[in-house]
């Protein structure tokens, strides 16, 4: 059974214009140990779907239909007080800027203890111990005796590092990473995915790593959902997604990433841009785009079907269409 | 070698980044300055592009700003098209010719101005045109040359997604006919696929209109797509220069090399590397010597005391000892 | 879409539409400016016909009252003046006073904060100190020591010429700090946008990226907070006229008319100095919750 099971999401936004529909049926597993990438352009839904997973969607935000079910029980119409156990102690998050899940006003020692022992029975003593063995697991220098610092002593690095032990500490099945190195530069973004990527491993925890970083996903996921308008456009194991991606949209996607091996005189390109909520078109989302869109295309929604070895939300691939 | 537009000549600019000075009078604390570029020299050729790359904090955007004579230097000069930059700036004919890009596509674009005033501000300004009929033709043909609409001019910024505001942004840079455009992180807020739009959209536009570039960006492999000549910066300043091919086939410079290892890239699926460790040091107190040998792989005494001069090897220059000795592997 | 369907698509008045308290203030607001600024043609009495006032009418109660007349909606003061035509009257002359002393105190706010915020530096420092030290003495006080002094420099019978200007100019003085803080916030924000950058790089001059950059960005907020200062303006002109250094009897505001009354509140007529103390309120209290809900829908935060 995987650990998180998301079937057929879907997150609306009541507005006086109408209902927005954010996220449109959503379906995807992150088994144990598994690493999985969203990617997306900018207001594809990659967030929300993080956010209805850790039950933080903001109002009017609410999950409108599908469920998500964690261990194979529902966490979706969880109340409140029900849902704030399972947040931090099965559930972790990270997000992209370190300030906003840390709080300026306590010493990061603090707050990792509190984290600990909310979750954990241990006593003061061995909770700040085991704070001190997180702050050294993520690679703070010193620990011991920064322990007491607050955050704005540390830099954008560190301060993601001690996020990443805040996240962990309690040691959760899940981790959810919502562009966890976007705010950081090149060089401490390998240092900070070596660092989850390794810790994760060793504690055989899950993750859904959202960014719009398809080289971050590359280095790290095992599979990787791809995102357009709401919707999922192809989900499957990275390599194949990277190098023989089957949607048409993830086909240009990966074309328009300029690459340090080769240089090519004109980077592939996809006209026009991702649709608003309010004008999502029918039938398949990426239509008007798309360089191989036919009739079927602007009628009917496609769902996700098998595509070779990943599975992409495109006609092309229905069983008995002639394939291009 | 062809004409040469922008030229610098061991230009550093500091900043004062002392408390307010009561504040400084009261704690008995010295002025402190801040070097955000440090002795940086490099010339672009007419029709080309020159890149500048390097990580938060490294002084791209000082280089940007002094380029375009926004920030005087504190020291050394910069000279457009053979003359100093602000005897160039004073000159409305000159300082036409040269305008910038910038990075923020929500910031750059006055969210109280049409789209049509804002595209048509450095055309009254300069006086270019002065017909009202002959500024509205001027700016269809501007909007409809970076792929928009001559009607888009009627509506707001904030009806334009960051891709095509950036495209805005770019038309208004368009309207002055400059020959030089500094565009400072232009595709840093976009996403990939925009960025592709827009990346393609600024070659196109230098080859018909013979522009040429200074490019700024933090991302190694939008810079090799770009230029034909690289300057890497760490800590103000330029630590290897040269043909953009050259620097990316073999990289030198140790700090180059980091880079170039620290990008995650779609061919490294399910390969695992180790990170180079440390972080940029504060411009406030920068390390000894080679400001790059805390975290340098490298490093050895003459590192920690002395300050690498620029050596040639090949077309490339690079500051470093290791590679002036040869004990590079 | 044009500029009137726009506006009625917009977020602005569909969130007009759904508050209450702003309809409610807008309506009590706009019946106050608009029975001042018409007063002369539709109120029942014109107060400053003396020809028409007779000792016999004084101290009329209001018509609800066992001894009122009709003819005197809310009574009569003492000298027989009508008190509805009276306050209708006396609120034309708050709002005139409350309003060009908040566009005085605007023009110098706006000016000062703009440059202070874009010049930064010295200017920066010396105009911000100058305002500092202007906000910690009360408005009130700073209008008594403006009106003290041209009382004593200008001869009397300039008096009650420019009593009104005087007036205006010390209650404008007062608030001009406020709003020069306010732009000067704004303004430190905006001059560090790139749009203010793309400008600088054409070799516009300082006045022009201030004025037709900056200036449209940050009147936004400085214009909540006037709506705001408007109804304080008019409180301190009360205060002032009641405290009797204000506007003279001949030209009696809403202060003047409190102060009159309040000589007969404890000899039964207490509706000389009751109503125009409730009509006082009423467009105070409107203009302030109009401001109130100005300034929260215009702030994208909190939608
Ligand atoms: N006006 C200023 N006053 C004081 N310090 C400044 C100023 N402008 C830049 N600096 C400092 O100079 C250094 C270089 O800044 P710069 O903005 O050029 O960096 P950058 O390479 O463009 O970085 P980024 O990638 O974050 O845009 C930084 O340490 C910065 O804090
Ligand atoms: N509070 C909100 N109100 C209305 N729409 C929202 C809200 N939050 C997000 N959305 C919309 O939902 C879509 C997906 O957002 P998000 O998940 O944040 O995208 P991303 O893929 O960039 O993380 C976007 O179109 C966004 O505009
Ligand atoms: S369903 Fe049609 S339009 Fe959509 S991606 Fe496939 S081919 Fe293109
Ligand atoms: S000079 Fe020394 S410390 Fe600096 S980059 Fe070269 S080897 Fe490293
Ligand atoms: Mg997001
Ligand atoms: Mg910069």
């Amino acid at each position: 059974m995987p650990l998180l099971e998301v079937q057929n999401l879907t997150v609306e936004f009541p507005t006086r214009r109408g209902v927005l529909r954010a996220l449109d049926g959503i379906s995807f597993d992150i088994n144990a140990g598994e690493v999985l990438g969203v990617v997306g352009e900018s207001g594809a839904g990659k967030s929300l779907t993080g956010a209805a997973i850790i039950g933080l969607l903001e109002p009017p935000g609410r999950v409108a239909g599908g469920q998500i079910l964690l261990n194979g029980s529902r966490i979706d119409n969880l109340s409140r007080d029900k849902l704030r156990p399972i947040r931090g102690k099965q559930i972790g998050a990270i997000f992209q800027d370190p300030l906003t899940t840390l709080n300026p006003l306590y010493s990061v020692g603090r707050q990792l203890v509190e984290t600990i022992q909310t979750h954990l029975k241990l006593s003061d003593r061995d909770a700040r111990e085991r704070a001190v063995q997180w702050l050294e697991e993520v690679g703070i220098p010193a620990a011991r005796q920064r322990i007491d610092a607050y955050p704005h002593e540390f830099s954008g690095g560190m301060r993601q590092r001690v996020v990443i032990a805040l996240a962990l500490c309690a040691e959760p099945r899940l981790v959810i990473a919502d562009e966890p190195t976007t705010a950081l530069d090149v060089s401490i973004q390998a240092q900070i995915i070596a660092l989850l990527r390794g810790l994760t491993r060793d504690h055989g925890t899950s993750v859904m790593l959202v960014t719009h970083d398809m080289g971050v996903i590359a280095e790290t996921a095992d599979r990787v959902a791809v995102m357009y308008a709401g919707r999922i456009a192809e989900i499957g194991p990275v390599r194949d997604v990277v190098k023989h991606p089957a949607h048409p949209y993830t086909e240009g996607l990966m074309g328009s990433i300029p690459s340090l091996e080769h240089r090519v005189e004109r980077l592939r390109q996809i006209d026009g841009a991702m649709p608003r909520l309010t004008a999502i078109p029918r039938g398949c989302a990426f239509n008007p785009r798309c360089p191989k869109v036919f009739d079927r295309c602007r009628n009917d929604r496609p769902e996700l079907m098998e595509a070779g070895v990943t599975r992409a939300a495109c006609w092309l691939y229905a069983r008995g269409a002639a394939h291009v | 070698m062809s004409e040469i537009v922008l030229d610098a000549v061991e230009v550093s600019r500091d900043f004062d980044v002392s408390k307010p000075w009561l504040q400084r009078v009261v704690s008995r604390e010295p002025k402190r300055t801040l070097r955000a570029v440090d002795n940086v020299s490099f010339a672009i050729s007419r029709g080309t592009t020159l890149s500048l790359v390097g990580e938060s904090g490294c002084g791209k955007s000082t280089v940007a700003r002094l380029a375009v004579g926004l920030y005087a230097p504190s020291g050394g000069e910069i000279r457009f098209e053979g003359q100093p930059l602000s005897a160039a700036r004073a000159q409305a004919a000159l300082r036409r010719r040269m305008n910038m890009i910038f990075q923020d596509p929500y910031a750059s674009l006055n969210p109280r101005w049409r789209v049509r005033d804002i595209v048509a501000e450095p055309i009254r300004a300069f006086g270019l045109l002065t017909a009202r009929d002959a500024i509205t033709a001027r700016v269809g043909e501007l909007l409809t040359q970076v792929g928009l609409a001559p009607a888009d001019g009627e509506k707001y910024p904030h009806e334009f997604s960051g891709g095509q505001r950036q495209r805005i942004s770019i038309a208004r840079a368009l309207s002055s006919e400059p020959e030089f455009l500094v565009c400072d992180e232009p595709t840093s807020a976009l996403d990939v696929s925009v960025q592709a739009q827009i990346l393609n959209l600024m070659r196109d536009l230098q080859q018909r209109l013979g522009l040429t570039y200074l490019f700024i960006s933090h991302n190694l492999a939008v810079v090799r797509h770009m230029s034909d000549r690289l300057g890497v910066m760490y800590l103000g300043r330029i630590v290897e220069l040269g043909p953009g091919e050259d620097v990316f086939r073999t990289p030198r410079h140790p700090y180059t090399r980091l880079l170039l290892d620290a990008i995650p890239d779609l061919d490294m699926v399910g390969k695992s590397r180790t990170p180079v460790g440390g972080e940029v040091p504060s411009p406030i107190d920068p390390p000894s010597g080679c400001t790059f040998h805390p975290r340098c792989p490298l490093a050895n005494d003459r590192c920690r005391r002395e300050k690498p001069a620029h050596t040639k090897h090949g077309n490339v220059l690079v500051a470093c000892h290791a590679v002036e000795e040869g004990r590079t592997a | 879409m044009n500029a009137v369907a726009r506006f009625i698509d917009s977020d602005f008045l569909y969130s007009f539409r759904r508050s209450p308290v702003a309809i409610i203030s807008a309506l009590v607001a706009l019946v106050c400016v608009f029975g001042a600024i018409l007063s002369p043609w539709i109120a029942p009495h014109d107060p400053f016909d003396l020809a028409s006032l007779s000792l016999m009418d004084s101290f009329k109660p209001p018509a609800f009252m066992a001894d009122g007349e009709n003819a005197y909606l809310l009574g009569t003061d003492d000298q027989g003046r009508d008190l509805l035509s009276g306050i209708m009257y006396g609120t034309r002359i708050s709002l005139f006073v409350g309003v060009l002393a908040i566009g005085f105190a605007l023009a110098v706010g706006i000016t000062v904060g703009l440059v202070a915020g874009y010049m930064g530096g010295t200017v920066d420092a010396v105009l911000m100190r100058i305002a500092d030290v202007q906000l910690t003495f009360p408005a009130i006080l700073i209008a008594l020591l403006v009106d003290g002094v041209v009382r004593a420099v200008l001869p009397r019978e300039f008096h009650e010429k420019i009593e009104i200007y005087v007036l205006v100019f010390a209650i404008g003085i007062a608030r001009w700090p406020q709003f020069a803080r306010t732009v000067r916030g704004s303004t430190l924000v905006e001059r560090g946008r790139e749009y203010v950058m793309a400008a600088q790089v054409i070799g516009l001059s300082r006045a022009r990226i201030m004025i037709s950059h900056i200036l449209p960005n940050v009147l936004g907020p400085v214009l909540v907070i006037a709506t705001l200062n408007l109804g304080l303006a008019i409180l301190d002109e009360a205060t002032l006229s009641f405290l009797g250094v204000g506007l003279p009897p001949t030209q009696p505001s809403l202060g003047t008319l409190i102060r009159i009354g309040n000589d007969f509140l404890f000899s039964g007529e207490w509706w000389v100095t009751i109503f125009p103390g409730i009509a006082l309120a009423l467009m105070v209290l409107s203009i302030n919750l109009l401001g109130d809900w100005l300034r929260d829908a215009l702030n994208p935060r909190l939608r």
